[in-house]
Formats: C-alpha cells, structure tokens, sequence
C-alpha cells in the first residue's frame, strides 16, 4: 500500500485507509481513483501531480 | 505574547518577521457593532435616518479609507509561513466571529419585529444584515477552505445564517478546479454587467455545489437527500434559524429574510464579479486547463478593506495556496491589480458603463494578455462588440 502526496497543499492520499469522506473506502488503490481525481482538499492538483511517498 | 516569528534558514541564514497586524485581525470582533450601530443611534436620536449609517458605511467610508490609508506593505517571509499557520491566535478569531452571526441577525430580526418602522426602515435594515451576512459567507469560505473538521463544521453552520449552505462545496471543488474558464458560473466575462452575471452565478452555483455532493454521496452508496448531505445540514440549520425568527416576530419576517438572504448572497456574487473578470486560463495540448496562475485574479492590496475580508483581497496567493491561512497570505508585485479595495470595485461594478471603462482597459494592459482578445474571458454575448471596439485598434496593434 502506498501514499500518494498532493505537492500543493499536502493531502495526502494513503490506499491503506482511502478516503472515506469521500467515498474511497480503505484498500482502494490510487490508480482506482477517477481520472479527473482532484485533491480532496486544495482541488487544484489533478491526479497526475500526485507525488508517490513510499512504497 | 510574542509577535516575532524567527527562522535559521540553511541558506539564507536567520530571518525574523514580525507580523504588524496581529493585533489589526481582532477588529473582526468588532465588526457586529457596525450593523447594530444603526440601531443604537436610533434610540439616542429617535430617528429611523439613522438606520442607513451602516450602509454608508460600507460603501462610502471604507472605499475612502482604503484611499487614504493606501496599500499594505506587511508581507510575511515564504519561510516564515509554516510558523504563522500554526499560530492558534490567529485561528480562534475566525471561530469566534461565527456566533455573532447569530446574534446580529436575531438582534435586527428582534428590532424589525417589535418597533414601529416604515418601509425604507426595513429595507435598509434587511440590507445591513445582509451585508453583514456576506461578510459571514467570507468567514465560511475561510474556515471552509482549512482541513481540520471543526473548521468545515462552523463553515456549514455560519453558512446557515444566509442559506447559502452549498457555497463551502461549490467554491472548494468547483470554483477553485474551474476558475478563469468559460465553464465557470463564479468567473466574470468582459463584456458581462453584475446583472448579467447574478443570474449566471446563483443558480450556477447551487447547481454545481449540489452535483459536485451528489457524486460524493454516490460514491458513499448514499442517497443525496439523506443526513449524510453536507449542503442539506446546512439548510436545515437555516430552516430552524429563519423559521423561528418567523414563529417570534410574524409575517414581516418573510420579506425582511427574503431581502437580507438575497442581499448576502449578493455580497458573495460581487466579490466573485470582480475577483477573476475577464481573465483566462488557456487551454493545453492535453485538453486540461493550464493551471491557475498568479495572473488569473484581481488583487487589491489595501490594508484596510483586507483586514474587513480576511486578506480575501490578496487573491493570487490564495488561489495558488487554498488551503493557505489568511494570516499567511501574501502579496506580489506583478499580478493583476484593481484600482481600489473590494468595497469601492463593488459600487463601480454597479454602475456597469463606468467598470467597463475602468476595467476593460485594465485587462487588454495585462502583461500576458497584451491586448491579444484570444487570451480574455468574452461574454458571447458581446464578443462582437468587445472585438469591434478592441479588436481592430492601438491593443491589437500591441498584440501584433
């Protein structure tokens, strides 16, 4: 399971819990999200800018 | 209490920043003693004339003010900013403002329902509230924007003060993912009066905030009219808060709510009119927006208009940085700039021909758009008679 970074605010996306508020239930994998994926929290990061933090 | 932040940067060595309007922030306490102030005269000098000082406050003396008191030199050190951010001062002032939000529009719900006023008394009162209102919707789009839960919380609930429960949602994950396009109800085109965009705005927005929540709920297996609906917690705290201002002071509530909703809404929508007119972000090959850029909103750097609106003035930055606290938001000096503080672009904003006058000029001057109208956000509207006026002249010239 990794964690995905938002290089603009610091969200960070962890695949181990998901995202629950949003409807991203714990195990979900960061290539599952969406396409147009924003961040949850500054939403002007797309998925593509998301920094991987560890593997 | 300490006011000098220090840093040792490895590179640049020691900084020091002390933040000279620390102290400034707490007239956000003060700022319910405006609206009630009307109501206070009235009393000491029996005369409802009185009740129209708080409107002339806003839109007479802060544009002067902002005039006289000029641009706001305090700009905090990029290193510094972590250390600003996690200063709970600052923090706890947006807290406390949300309850008096409550307590204003009880207290002139309470004098509109039980003094005898004319007409005009009520209008003018139903606006100071509203306009006091909007400055809540301010605080909501400050609180709504930071990640701790307890600060999304009291958005929803002052939010619930005008029912404009769907502002945090829309704004956050619409306005900010499609601001300075086409697409954008929140974004102003040259060439569109406030009239024009009001219409546009409102309804665009609700639409927006409840669709971008009904995905959420979707994604949840939940149905969109269920508790779980952010937008509907809000509304129901509006429902609870203007119904019973209805059940205390009868009927007479029912226009004075209708115009003081009505007129903080407004608020939000000539804010939105005047932050991002006829600006654009182009279009890349992947057929993504480029990303907001500095050069996307207006600014205005007035100290005094930006201590009423949380540093909202200093709107680059805040694009750039959402989640960024107003206390560390800063000011630059190559980005689009507007005459005057927010208060006095809105009364030009009223006054459609004069803005076109001011602010057309102003946006065919940006560096980056260079009179070249392929780069400005055009009502379609207008398109034709935007290019017949700019389009064949000295601007094009320029972009030539």
């Amino acid at each position: 399971m990794a964690k995905y970074r938002c290089p603009g605010c610091d969200y960070t996306y962890d695949e181990a819990q998901g995202d629950t508020h949003e409807g991203y239930p714990p195990g979900t994998a960061f290539d599952a999200l969406p396409e147009e994926f924003t961040c949850p929290d500054c939403a002007v990061r797309y998925k593509e800018d998301f920094e991987l933090q560890e593997v | 209490m300490s006011t000098t932040y220090v840093m040792d940067h490895p590179e640049q060595g020691r900084i020091e920043y002390t933040d000279k309007k620390r102290y400034l922030w707490m007239s956000s306490l003060t700022m319910p003693l405006f609206p009630l102030l009307g109501i206070a005269l009235y009393f000491a000098f029996d005369s409802q004339w009185m009740l129209v000082i708080p409107l002339l406050f806003n839109y007479l003396i802060v544009p002067f003010l902002d005039y006289a008191f000029g641009s706001d030199e305090n700009n905090p050190p990029e290193a510094i900013v972590p250390q600003l951010e996690q200063d709970t001062y600052y923090r706890l002032l947006t807290w406390l403002t949300v309850p008096m939000h409550f307590v204003v529009l009880i207290a002139i719900a309470w004098f509109v329902g039980t003094q005898s006023l004319t007409l005009w008394s009520v209008i003018a009162l139903a606006l100071t509230a509203g306009s006091y209102s909007g400055l809540g919707i301010n605080t909501a789009h400050e609180l709504g924007h930071k990640k701790p839960e307890l600060e999304r919380l009291l958005a929803k609930i002052v939010l619930a003060v005008p029912a404009y429960g769907h502002f945090c949602i829309e704004h956050n994950r619409g306005h900010h993912r499609d601001v300075a396009t086409p697409e954008d109800p929140a974004s102003s085109r040259m060439g569109e009066s406030i009239y024009a965009f009001v219409l546009r705005e409102i309804p665009g927005a609700a639409k927006r905030g409840w669709a971008v929540e009904k995905e959420r709920l979707s994604r949840l297996g939940k149905s969109e009219w269920s508790i779980h609906n952010d937008i509907l917690q809000s509304y129901a705290i509006s429902a609870v808060l203007q119904g019973g201002l209805i059940f205390a002071f009868g009927w007479i509530m029912i226009p004075f709510l209708a115009i003081h909703n009505f007129f903080a809404w407004f608020q939000l929508t000539s804010a939105n009119y005047i932050e991002h007119y006829g600006l654009l972000r182009q279009k890349e090959a992947s057929g993504r927006y480029e990303r907001c850029q500095p050069h996307h909103s207006w600014n205005a750097n007035y100290i005094f208009s930006n201590i009423l609106l949380f540093h909202l003035e200093r709107h680059s930055d805040h694009h750039a940085n959402p989640t960024r606290r107003y206390q560390s938001l800063r000011n630059f000096d190559d980005i689009p700039q507007l005459p005057n503080g927010y208060y006095g672009m809105y009364i030009l904003a009223y006054i459609p021909w004069l803005w076109y006058k001011v602010m057309d000029k102003r946006v065919l001057e940006l560096p980056h758009i260079n009179g070249d109208l392929s780069k400005v956000n055009i009502d379609p509207a207008k398109r034709d008679e935007i290019y017949a006026k700019f389009g064949g002249g000295e601007h094009a010239a320029l972009a030539g």
